[in-house]
């Protein structure tokens, strides 16, 4: 039988215990659910500095305006010289025009107008980063107009089109219904094997392709799209 | 003029290289060094003082490890700024890779953020909108996680065949690192998540701006914000001074120089994950938002830059990682897939992390064909590489995790070749 202070003992041992524990707890919520109070505010003017995210649903479309007219003279001076003249491509810089048709074949061409599914995309990217190498550089007015252009690049609009915020919904992209989501788990399924083979999996084993080869194939701008 | 004449020039400079490294090596015992340093002499570094502390304020790999760097292939890309380098994994072991040793892929170079201009805007379907210092976010809660960080085209091009002679080249964008850093769990309560929010815009402040949307459930799992790499800041190529970790995702995901978390109802489809980044399938259709990096292996040594030098036992040594869990086992074969053995992982085994496995081998000099094949905790088998063009075709680009093989040569050549 357990002496008194025994019980006195383990009767403060386990209200230590409990303390501990809810100390324990406390520091974990502190961490996992209450506000820190790091960190303030952001105002609305220092957001929209960077806010500058398209969605395909039209969020977040700037005002202003361009036409397919006010975009060639913009395109020929800040971007033609590395997307060439008509959206080919001056060099190895990316083509942003053309391509149409080309998805199954054993030469994909992704453009603009064969690839990309959403205008937004190209108004969101266009305004984030081009012309390479002097980003955000562009006026609002001149992003519609570039990105209007690269369209009419494209036969996406005729060469009176008007780029804004109202005509946004009228473009067409060709390759809209060109993708669906992973589908890896149901299409790869029989990757997971619980049984991967072990012995004497294949009759032969030949060498069907070597790397020193090539030297002759293949040329360089498969190799560069393919790291894109 | 050919104006193809000076990429070509580049190729066959850099076939060469490779191609001379490895017959050099494959000459038999390596040679002898100077005699003067060798027992029974007493080498110069033994009789002479050397450098004292502080000499060297921040330690660098001896200067005989010079050729132990990253490296880029310049006939890939128009430009350096928006390209890719690649991790030596030949010559690294162990799990952890080397800060300075990371591969790069940038899409606008490497911003170079003064900390004390450093900011974090997280706003959007949030109670509150913040904006944080790089001051404030060492200040929360912080958690240590290695992972590995796999860019989805890693291997990207040898999709149509055999193509480049080194591991450096066909697997090295890959890293395996210890970060630092806040749980984006933790950072985002601190705003006060709407219930309609489902995706997250992640935005870096580089000159591309580089942006990708995240699904909520995936943020509120195991993201960091995180601003350390193997114990010290991040490297300016790997994000300085904050950037994303998205464990087990593809590595664009993981924005670098982090300057914005926008919480919204639906993906914004920015051009990384719809021109770029998505999986041309045979049938002209493409996958989107294929984050998971599946699992995958390869041996590191001996392959093309790193090839056998002597006959006897031989230790084969390689890397496997899976996005999706835990690597359970890795097997490798020396007769190109034909029979398989268990390989032997040694070091740490962590949730979508490098492991290194070993198998050892005595080598007599003949042809070996060697592959190796990860399996991870979800079971999933690394495929074959035809296994993978059965339902991809070979315009895929993105998400190559088939079987790698090289062929040793009797004089301990290793070549990259793929077989039936
Ligand atoms: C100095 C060369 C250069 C200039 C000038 C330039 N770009 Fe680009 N552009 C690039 C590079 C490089 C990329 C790809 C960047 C990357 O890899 O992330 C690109 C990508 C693009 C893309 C996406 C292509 C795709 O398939 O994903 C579009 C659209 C584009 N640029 C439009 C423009 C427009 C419009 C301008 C003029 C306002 C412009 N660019 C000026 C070099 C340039």
């Amino acid at each position: 039988m357990a002496a008194p202070q025994d019980e006195v003992w383990s009767v403060w041992l386990r209200s230590l215990l409990a303390a501990l524990a809810l100390f324990g707890l406390v520091t974990t919520a502190l961490a996992a659910d209450r506000k820190l109070g790091i960190g303030r505010t952001a105002s609305p003017h220092e957001i929209a500095g960077w806010d500058i995210d398209v969605r395909p649903d039209g969020q977040g479309l700037p005002p202003g305006r361009g036409s397919v007219k006010e975009g060639e003279a913009l395109y020929v001076g800040k971007c033609a010289a590395c997307h060439g003249e008509f959206g080919e491509s001056a060099g190895r810089w990316p083509q942003v025009a053309g391509g149409a048709g080309s998805l199954k074949s054993s030469d994909p061409v992704k453009t603009v107008g064969s690839y990309f599914a959403h205008l937004s995309t190209v108004i969101d990217y266009v305004r984030r980063a081009m012309p390479f190498g002097d980003a955000q550089s562009l006026t609002e007015d001149e992003l519609y107009a570039v990105v209007a252009y690269t369209l009419f690049l494209n036969d996406i609009v005729d060469e009176n089109f008007v780029l804004s915020r109202e005509t946004f919904d009228r473009v067409k992209m060709p390759n809209a219904g060109g993708f669906h989501d992973d589908d890896r788990e149901t299409a790869e399924k029989a990757f997971w094997n619980p049984q991967p083979c072990m012995t004497d999996c294949k009759p032969e084993v030949r060498i069907t392709g070597r790397a020193r080869v090539i030297d002759v194939t293949p040329d360089d701008k498969a190799i560069r799209r393919s790291v894109d | 003029m050919d104006k193809d004449a000076p990429k070509r020039a580049a190729r066959r400079r850099f076939l060469r290289a490779a191609g001379s490294a490895a017959a050099a090596l494959a000459g038999g015992p390596a040679l002898a060094g100077n005699l003067k340093n060798l027992p029974p002499n007493v080498p110069e570094w033994t009789r002479a003082l050397g450098d004292g502390v502080a000499v060297r304020p921040y330690g660098k790999p001896s200067k005989h490890e010079a050729h132990v760097v990253r490296r880029d292939v310049q006939w890939l890309t128009a430009s350096r700024e928006s390209s890719v380098s690649f991790t030596p994994l030949h010559e690294l072991d162990g799990i952890i890779t080397p800060n300075g040793l990371c591969f790069e892929r940038h899409h606008g170079g490497i911003a170079e953020i003064d900390p004390e201009d450093y900011r974090l805007i997280v706003h959007g379907l949030v109670e509150r909108e913040l904006i944080f210092t790089l001051a404030d976010l060492k200040r929360f809660p912080r958690v240590n996680r290695i992972h590995f960080l796999e860019c989805a085209a890693n291997s990207g091009m040898e999709w149509r065949g055999a193509q480049l002679n080194g591991c450096q080249y066909t697997h090295g964008m890959v890293h395996c690192v210890e970060y630092t850093g806040v749980p984006l769990r933790v950072l985002l309560a601190e705003a006060g998540v709407k219930p309609n929010a489902k995706w997250l815009l992640a935005e870096g402040a580089d000159s591309a701006a580089m942006s990708r949307s995240i699904p909520l459930a995936k943020a509120m799992d195991d993201c960091l914000v995180a601003y350390r790499m193997n114990g010290e800041m991040l490297r300016p190529e790997q994000g300085y001074p904050a950037r994303l970790v998205v464990p087990g995702w593809e590595g664009n995901v993981w924005v670098k120089w982090l300057r914005r978390l926008k919480l919204g109802d639906e993906p914004w489809f920015a051009r990384e994950e719809t021109s770029k980044y998505t999986d041309l399938m045979a049938d002209g259709k493409a996958r989107q938002f294929t984050f998971v990096m599946d699992a995958k292996s390869v041996i590191t040594s001996p392959s093309p830059q790193a090839p056998l030098r002597q006959k006897g036992f031989t230790v084969i040594s390689g890397l496997a990682w899976s996005g999706r869990g835990k690597i359970t086992r890795v097997d490798v074969s020396l007769d190109g897939g034909k029979n398989w053995r268990e390989a032997k992982i040694d070091g740490l085994v962590l949730d979508k992390a490098c492991v290194r496995f070993y198998a050892e081998t005595e080598w007599t000099g003949g042809e070996m064909l060697l592959q190796s094949r990860a399996i991870d905790e979800t079971g999933y088998v690394q495929p074959t590489k035809s296994e993978l063009r059965k339902i991809r075709g070979v315009n895929s680009i993105y998400h190559n995790n088939g079987i790698q093989t090289w062929l040793v040569k009797p004089n301990g050549e290793v070549e990259n070749v793929e077989v039936s």
